[in-house]
């Protein structure tokens, strides 16, 4: 089974690295760009688990437990398939 | 003093770490490695030292704050006994939840490497007994990821109860923003736990102990806590 796991800054977290990238694409002409959040993204394979439900709990505790620092990040779980 | 240094791979300041307690000491402390599950029988001060620990994969500290020893200095902590976190050292105990708040990128993006003046906030702790209250101290930093946040409630809490125990500040002690090098909430270089014996701290006290490099202000913290520990044995 194939998942995705999205980790992005909180709202209100000062977020230097997107503020830099922001202004990268603003001085390329890249018009209409408000403002930049930069995130990760965690491809993730799960074995011996068919249940939807039970991947979601399989990626949920390894985000709960590792992928994010829920002090500044929030996370989405999403099984692809 | 029978100090452990935890070795985590990708750390590159525990021979600092492990040559200034030696000489503010006289002993050698236990380098332990980071899969060991117990720290030496007798340890009285876990030091968490500064690198790249994991090579900053993920986030600074997330890695190894999970290792297997860490288990033990958290059993270690909550009996009470010391724990001094410097540069990644801080941002592991920020990881593993043994202090509250997170370091994040550098305001300016930077990494810096120089000499930084701290204000040290309180004299009474383990840790800054060897200082006067108001005392300017010149350390060095070597970081990028040194920003100190946490959320308000937590950042009122710090300072109500007296836990921000160094921070950026002028050459005169006066808090400034162009002296708060990484953009840290409050200017916070360095935080106690609720019960004081947990200290995490971004700059280099381990650095400035020997008058042929210059400064000894790191010293004080070092011998605070020899003095501190003989006077509780």
């Amino acid at each position: 089974m194939k998942a995705r796991v999205t980790v992005t800054l909180k709202t209100g977290i000062l977020d230097p690295q997107g503020k830099a990238i922001e202004g990268a694409l603003r001085s390329l002409g890249v018009d209409g760009v408000a403002s930049v959040r930069q995130g990760k993204v965690f491809d993730i394979e799960i074995e011996g688990v068919t249940d939807r439900a039970k991947a979601e709990a399989v990626l949920k505790q390894a985000a709960d437990k590792l992928l994010a620092n829920t002090v500044i990040e929030n996370y989405r779980v999403d099984v692809v398939g | 003093m029978n100090a452990a240094i935890i070795v985590f791979p990708g750390i590159n300041r525990e021979r600092d770490m492990a040559r200034t307690l030696r000489l503010v000491s006289g002993q050698a402390p236990a380098m332990v490695w980071h899969a060991e599950t117990a720290l030496p029988r007798g340890t009285d001060l876990v030091v968490v030292p500064g690198g790249f620990s994991y090579g900053d994969y993920l986030r600074c500290g997330a890695i190894a704050a999970r290792s297997p020893i860490m288990k033990a200095v958290r059993d270690f902590a909550e009996s009470g006994g010391l724990v001094l976190g410097v540069c990644n050292g801080f941002q592991i105990l920020c990881e593993a939840g043994l202090l509250p708040g997170v370091l994040m990128r550098n305001s300016q993006l930077k990494f810096i490497c120089r000499d930084v003046y701290l204000r040290v906030e309180r004299s009474d702790t383990p840790f800054t007994r060897g200082y006067n209250a108001g005392q300017v101290i010149k350390v060095p930093v070597a970081h990028g990821e040194g920003n100190y946040i946490a959320d308000g409630e937590t950042v009122a809490r710090l300072e109500g109860e007296g836990r921000v125990i160094f921070r950026y500040a002028a050459p005169d002690g006066m808090i400034d923003p162009n002296w708060n090098h990484n953009g840290a909430m409050n200017a916070i270089a360095g935080i106690l736990n609720e019960r004081g014996n947990v200290l995490g701290m971004m700059p280099h006290p381990e650095n400035h102990v020997e008058a042929s490099i210059g400064s000894t202000d790191g010293r004080g913290l070092f011998a605070g806590l020899v003095d501190h520990l003989a006077k509780a044995a």
